[in-house]
């Protein structure tokens, strides 16, 4: 059976650069008054040409998302397990070759973490471990889930990419969404940045939200980190990943993240910069190409941003969020990236209803 | 004039079903409820928070209104049924909408699988009031698992086309000896009018409201449209002519 390698290949001869320099403005407004965009025209949308149609978009995507969505913003939290970690993603401050202290939760520990969020009014969590199947073992993993499914009602993982099994078994614990991101889908770039451990293995990695949509995960966060390579070629290739999960497993929800990169401990920087203004196009792009699709930004960006990126059609966001193992209740540690936005869940919540919207926490039953 | 719409063993002057989910803020429902005089309102069993640290739905929801769980994020029977259970479990009653999509693009329901879970579920005492597809032999089979009406689809959700389904949802109100609920995709009072003149015996209106810079007038304006409707399939329509009177008679060489 095909998988997504095979678009990709497709896409591989493409030369992405002339179709950059050289879209014309003429086809955008044709693009404007579409149902159903093509691949091509989602590419055109992130080119330069659609600069001056920028408000238009925006005013249609924002009438998308609150057709779809209403106007209502979803709201979890992350909380990190574990920062042990076999890989060495040269852009990450919990790569192995950082000499930081590590740290795990132990079981009593996760225990009360979780009640402390769960006590600021939150419903969904989001686990995440550094990539070490030792210390954060399939039944390490299995065991927090566990003990988070009794003070959330929805679970999300954030960890490194499993087997068919792996994901199977923690599907049946009750676990609704997997968030994988590719990190960049350009091949060379990508083995440049990852130097070694099981993440370097790009085609494991790609595959991966497949396995987990066989497996019965219900609902899938793709993303790339913005900043690693060409942005408009690699968020291209994000979304074409998000459609083709849409077309092979209609059943799943599917979902992006726009992470840009931060500088983390280690210092590595690409020199590549992602814009305010490119990220809320890449944003407006998206919802008119899948268009119930989610959207998701993280507490990396700044309060006002977050703020006017919400009407674009962003439907989650993290609120409170630490980088650090624990960091609710436990609070030493280092932090994998810095946050931006420290609000805490009630200054937030407050925000988004001042926006006019309304703040989401359950949006799930465990069945 | 006596005229109620009867929904299992229970009789309602309103003829607007009304949503939650897609407001700016839930504190809009009471208000909402009072101006259109919806007495139906459909609750996504997902969204329901009966120990939420903030004000949540359940609070806004005046007490005289019915309350219609709906299984939103099933995808196939079973998790429909699950779905429903827990809804009846937590107190919010026996009736049931039942959403089974497994299809996250066009949002289409799976007509097979509310089959089955109306089934179980009418089965199981509750009321149910399966999402479907206007199709009529969907419908038939529906009688004969024991729904309490079948809610088709005007036009797929969120497209904003009016009621592209027409036709079909004319025959199914034609052959369907229950209550036919027109769900998603009216746009406007215009449209819900329309399928109310057809003999529909009403619709259920969520993001036409929500999404409106004005709910509440909205929700005023449906029910206000829903109402003409109803009234003038009531009156019986006007003959319409449905052909034209050609200046060149195609028959007239037979007067001759
Ligand atoms: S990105 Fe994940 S896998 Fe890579 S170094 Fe950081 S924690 Fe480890």
């Amino acid at each position: 059976m095909s998988n997504f390698k095979s678009i990709l290949d497709k896409w591989g001869s493409f030369d992405f650069d002339k179709f950059i320099k050289t879209s014309n403005k003429n086809i955008i407004e044709d693009i404007l008054h579409k149902d159903y965009l093509t691949d091509t025209d989602f590419l055109t949308l992130l080119t330069p040409a659609s600069d001056s149609f920028l408000e238009k978009l925006a005013q249609k995507a924002h009438k998308r998302t609150v057709n779809e969505f209403g106007k209502t913003i979803q709201i979890y939290t992350p909380l990190y397990l574990s920062n042990f970690c076999t890989n060495r993603c040269i852009y990450c401050g919990f790569n192995r070759d950082n000499r930081i202290e590590r740290d795990i939760l132990s079981l009593k520990e996760i225990e009360n973490e979780c009640m402390s969020i769960s006590e600021k009014g939150l419903k969904h969590i989001l686990l995440l471990t550094g990539g070490d199947r030792v210390k954060t073992s399939i039944n390490y993993i299995k065991s927090a889930v566990l003990i988070a499914r009794k003070y959330f009602s929805s679970i999300s993982i954030e960890m490194y990419s499993m087997t068919s099994d792996e994901y199977s078994t923690l599907a049946d614990l009750g676990v609704e969404n997997v968030t994988l991101y590719q990190e960049t889908y350009n091949c060379e770039t990508y083995k440049k940045v990852h130097l070694s451990g099981e993440k370097s293995d790009y085609d494991f990695r790609l595959n991966a939200p497949e396995r987990a949509a066989e497996a019965g995960i219900r609902s899938l966060n793709l993303g790339v980190l913005l900043g690693l390579s060409e942005p408009i070629k690699d968020f291209f290739l994000a979304g074409l990943h998000c459609s083709y999960i849409q077309k092979k497993f209609p059943g799943v929800n599917v979902s992006i993240s726009l992470p840009r990169i931060k500088e983390a401990t280690g210092g590595y920087q690409t020199g590549i910069e992602v814009s305010d203004k490119q990220l809320a196009k890449f944003i407006i792009a998206f919802r008119l190409f899948i268009q119930k699709g989610g959207i998701s930004i993280s507490t990396r960006e700044s309060e006002c941003l977050r703020d006017n990126l919400i009407p674009l059609g962003v439907t989650k966001m993290s609120a409170e969020s630490k980088t650090k193992v624990g960091g609710h209740i436990k609070n030493d540690g280092i932090n994998q990236f810095e946050t931006s936005d420290k609000r805490t869940v009630e200054e937030f919540h407050a925000s988004i209803k001042a926006k006019g919207y309304q703040p989401v926490y359950k949006d799930w039953v465990t069945i | 004039m006596n005229d109620l719409l009867k929904i299992g063993n229970e009789y309602f002057k309103s003829r607007l079903l009304t949503g939650s989910g897609k407001y700016s803020c839930d504190s809009i429902i009471p208000e909402i409820s009072e101006v259109s005089g919806s007495e139906i309102i459909t609750v996504a069993l997902r969204r329901v928070d009966l120990n939420s640290k903030h004000k949540s739905l359940m609070d806004y929801i005046p007490k005289h209104m019915k309350l219609l769980p709906n299984t939103s994020g099933a995808r196939n029977a079973l998790e429909a049924v699950k779905i429903a259970r827990i809804a009846r479990a937590s107190g919010c009653g026996n009736w049931v909408k039942i959403e089974v999509i497994s299809d996250n693009k066009y949002l289409l329901p799976d007509g097979y699988e509310t089959l089955k879970a109306t089934e179980i579920l009418a089965s199981e005492g509750f009321v149910v009031l399966p999402y479907i597809n206007a199709d009529l032999y969907l419908g038939r089979s529906l009688i004969d698992a024991g729904a309490a009406a079948v809610m088709p689809l005007g036009s797929p959700i969120g497209s904003n086309r009016g009621i592209q389904c027409k036709e079909m949802i004319k025959i199914l109100i034609d052959q369907i000896n229950l209550p036919v609920i027109v769900d998603a995709g009216i746009g406007k009072p215009s449209d819900a009018a329309l399928v109310m003149e057809m003999g529909a015996s009403a619709c259920l209106i969520n993001t036409a409201i929500a999404s409106s810079p004005n709910p509440v007038l909205m929700a005023e304006a449906f029910s206000n449209a829903i109402d003409a409707g109803r009234k003038a399939f009531l009156a019986g329509l006007g003959t319409k002519t449905e052909y034209a009177v050609a200046s060149s008679p195609l028959t007239g060489f037979l007067h001759e």
